[in-house]
């Protein structure tokens, strides 16, 4: 019921913004402001997090200093706003944010029912596995007859009892009210393993008593394709913040860093030329400039860059790339061609 | 014959010193006798909260103390494999994200501005509760006039941008309203002058103040997202507490005012207000409300929940007064009518400064809830303290099995700090208040 009514609400919003929204309209309020305002998290290690200062810090924050890179040449000129799971959309849909870059699961109910775009997939999630070291398991398919300890009342529960199900595997389903209580029960042996979404089970993994003794399966048994959203009715908008990923992408996949993206720009492949702006007006038909790549990669740097930064070797997750490596890598993140 | 008898040879003349009461009843071992083992059961219980005190007690001083780590700058230092031994609170944490957790992300720049803020939110704070304060009534002007106005424009940069046409209107709708005052002052058959007065009063403080939250002082502006940790939980249990108590008022004698309407008005209201849950109140405010507002209009996200909590804050406060005001005998108002007093005099200088000496205990109770409640705003994502620290134990670089709890423990301390500091204060306002009673 409570539901119900909610996307009664979602849906009038979302039909009556559908009407009111001119195209074109966001970029020319955000240049007007001086500054973008972006739908945050309040906190994800590694997607967003505050530093001790105060500045957050993240793959998804680093997406929005990406777009405010393009458009203002600055990465700073964004305000975040940290948004809980159940006002995000509502913030996006009353105009509050400009984009929502908050590891939002990209449904087709979401996409339709609410009048949101998903224009990109920043980040390939799913449901994963940890397991003891010395448990001796290797593959989530060697779980038979494990205790499993899981929070209640998630999706999380539901996938987990459907792969069970799928593998005709038996397992026994702890269930808590709480993440944190959740991963405090595993770590003190109440269950054999632990499931929740993989870049959660990479941060979980670090606040365990003794991290080495676990390991994370490869095994992903569920879709949660994350990514950034943006209002129905403005394309253009959807086309910058579509395009700031894939610049990203073809930046990694050409080998322009932010490091090497000034000597880059006397390159002589055809497809960097374009990437950075020297040849063709490919900035101009979104609406910005034709560098708007070369801020991208000389402020934030290339999609490669950023992962491994904030969630990655380079960071205390230490999250394989798996998934998100570039398609040339058997991963998933394929950047589409700029020509 | 003299039957006189020499007393002096078998009456002592001197008083004997008394002896010492036996030690069985005096002395440590009396104490403990009548108060910890007076009767068998009360012997078993003392017994057993001495067991749970040994329990409790000594692994939390274990814990928040001995085993604690104060020195580190990462995850490292707070973990046993690495540490070689057991860890137990770990306020390096705490240490390295203090100024997160005091100021949020509020432009590092600029943070001596919120320490302006601290400081003069502790001189109001002094000014009104140190009784033997010079001038306290300076010190109302202070603290519910001038320190929020200044506290706006130091927080924010004031600087609002009105724009020319905004003050001719406000000129305009100036005249009409003092206008309206002395033709009030006219029916009511009182003095005009005084009437345009009071109305030419209201207009000059509500003018200064936007004046003052217009002119440009050269602040930078400090957009309010970007506010968060104790700045933001002070500043709502701030506003929570500086309206509450005059609308409480204003609205406790509403309810039991003689008007029809401002009596409907007034139950309509607290009963409203009181029949909702806060977090209702505040996910209406955060979540609902910019559904709707027509697109273009916003109102700003923090100050959603400070509106919500100052209302919610009103409406329990004016029960409270409410409580006192009844309890006042009626041969009270009897008397101050036969003195001559009208009814804003009999209210000010006989009903209520009584009624609100009764009900200080239930003011204090509902500011202490006040100030834990405002814990609730981090559910609709606004940054206080508690959210600070939400978002801050879950950083990789500190991620360690006691970083968590040690958050709690900072936030635990934090507000048990001011909510006692609150309780005592009262305590002894109670006191020295009821000091004519008790002769």
């Amino acid at each position: 019921m409570k539901k119900a009514i909610v996307s009664i609400a979602f849906g009038l919003t979302a039909s009556l913004l559908a009407t009111g929204a001119s195209a074109q309209a966001t970029l020319n309020s955000v240049k007007q402001k001086g500054y973008l305002t972006c739908g945050s998290n309040t906190g994800l290690a590694g997607f967003g997090v505050p530093d001790a200062q105060g500045t957050w810090t993240g793959l998804d924050v680093e997406y929005c200093r990406a777009i405010s890179a393009a458009i203002f040449d600055d990465p700073t000129k964004v305000r975040f706003i940290p948004l809980a799971a159940k006002d995000r959309f509502t913030a996006l849909q009353s105009g509050e944010v400009d984009v929502l870059v908050r590891n939002s699961t990209a449904t087709m109910s979401r996409d339709t029912q609410l009048g949101l775009d998903f224009p990109a997939i920043n980040y390939f999630d799913g449901q994963g596995f940890m397991v003891r070291k010395k448990l001796g398991v290797s593959s989530a398919k060697e779980l038979n007859g494990a205790s499993i300890c899981t929070q209640q009342g998630t999706t999380t529960e539901l996938n987990l009892a459907d792969y069970f199900r799928a593998n005709n595997m038996k397992y026994e389903v702890v269930a808590f009210a709480t993440s944190d209580e959740t991963f405090k029960a595993y770590d003190s042996g109440r269950c054999d393993a632990f499931t929740t979404d993989a870049s959660g089970l990479y941060s979980e993994r670090l606040r365990a008593s003794a991290p080495d003794d676990h390991i994370v399966l490869p095994e992903i048994i569920s879709k949660e394709p994350l990514g950034p959203a943006t209002r129905h009715g403005d394309d253009q908008w959807t086309d910058i913040v579509r395009w700031t990923h894939n610049a990203m992408l073809n930046a990694e996949e050409l080998g322009v860093a932010k490091a090497n993206v000034d000597q880059m720009k006397t390159s002589d492949n055809p497809e960097i030329k374009r990437l950075l702006g020297s040849e063709g007006k490919y900035g101009e038909a979104i609406g910005l400039t034709n560098d708007w790549a070369y801020r991208i990669i000389k402020h934030v740097g290339n999609y490669g860059e950023s992962f491994e930064r904030n969630v990655g070797e380079g960071s205390k997750l230490k999250i394989k790339r798996g998934q998100n490596a570039l398609w040339t890598k058997n991963g998933l993140q394929y950047g589409i061609p700029i020509r | 014959m003299s039957t006189a008898i020499d007393t002096s040879r078998f009456v002592q003349h001197n008083q004997i010193e008394a002896l010492p009461p036996p030690n069985l009843a005096r002395g440590p071992i009396a104490w403990v006798r009548e108060n910890l083992f007076s009767s068998p059961l009360n012997g078993l219980l003392t017994i057993f909260v001495f067991y749970l005190l040994y329990v409790i007690v000594p692994p939390i001083i274990d814990f928040l103390f001995i085993n604690a780590v104060w020195t580190g700058t990462d995850r490292d230092a707070c973990r046993a494999e690495t540490a070689g031994h057991r860890i137990g609170a770990c306020w390096a944490f705490v240490i390295d994200k203090i100024n997160y957790f005091t100021y949020g992300s509020y432009t590092i720049s600029e943070r001596w501005r919120v320490n302006i803020f601290f400081l003069m939110l502790a001189v109001g704070v002094t000014w009104l509760l140190w009784l033997r304060a010079p001038r306290r009534d300076l010190g109302a002007l202070y603290f519910f006039w001038l320190f929020p106005t200044f506290s706006y424009v130091l927080l924010t940069g004031g600087n609002m941008d009105l724009g020319g046409g905004f003050w001719v209107g406000f000129v305009v709708v100036s005249a009409l309203f003092i206008g309206a005052f002395a033709a009030m002052a006219y029916l009511l058959k009182v003095s005009v002058k005084s009437g345009a007065a009071i109305g030419a009063g209201i207009i000059a403080v509500i003018g200064i103040t936007l004046a003052l939250m217009d002119f440009d002082f050269g602040l930078d502006h400090v957009p309010t997202s970007l506010w968060g940790g104790v700045l933001v939980t002070l500043l709502v249990a701030t506003v929570g507490i500086v309206f509450s108590l005059p609308f409480g008022i204003l609205l406790a004698l509403g309810r039991r005012s003689k008007l029809p309407i401002v009596q409907l008005a007034s139950v309509i209201f607290i009963e409203f207000v009181r029949g909702v849950p806060l977090i209702t109140v505040l996910i209406m405010a955060n979540t609902m409300l910019p559904l709707f507002l027509p697109a273009e209009m916003t109102v700003d996200r923090l100050a959603r929940p400070l509106i919500g909590v100052a209302f919610f804050a009103s409406a329990y406060m004016a029960e409270v007064v409410r409580g006192g005001l009844q309890a006042m005998p009626k041969g009270q108002y009897e008397g101050a009518m036969s003195l001559g007093l009208n009814y804003p005099q009999m209210m000010v200088f006989i009903i209520l400064p009584q009624a609100l000496r009764i009900v200080i205990p239930g003011i204090v109770n509902t500011f202490i809830g006040l100030f834990k409640d405002t814990s609730l705003v981090s559910i609709v994502g606004i940054f206080d303290l508690i959210r600070t620290i939400e978002a801050s134990r879950i950083d990789p670089n500190w991620a360690a099995p006691t970083i968590s709890y040690t958050g709690y423990a900072f936030a635990a301390f934090f507000y048990f700090v001011f909510c006692f500091g609150m309780s005592r204060y009262s305590l002894g306002v109670e006191r020295r208040l009821a000091a004519g009673q008790n002769r």
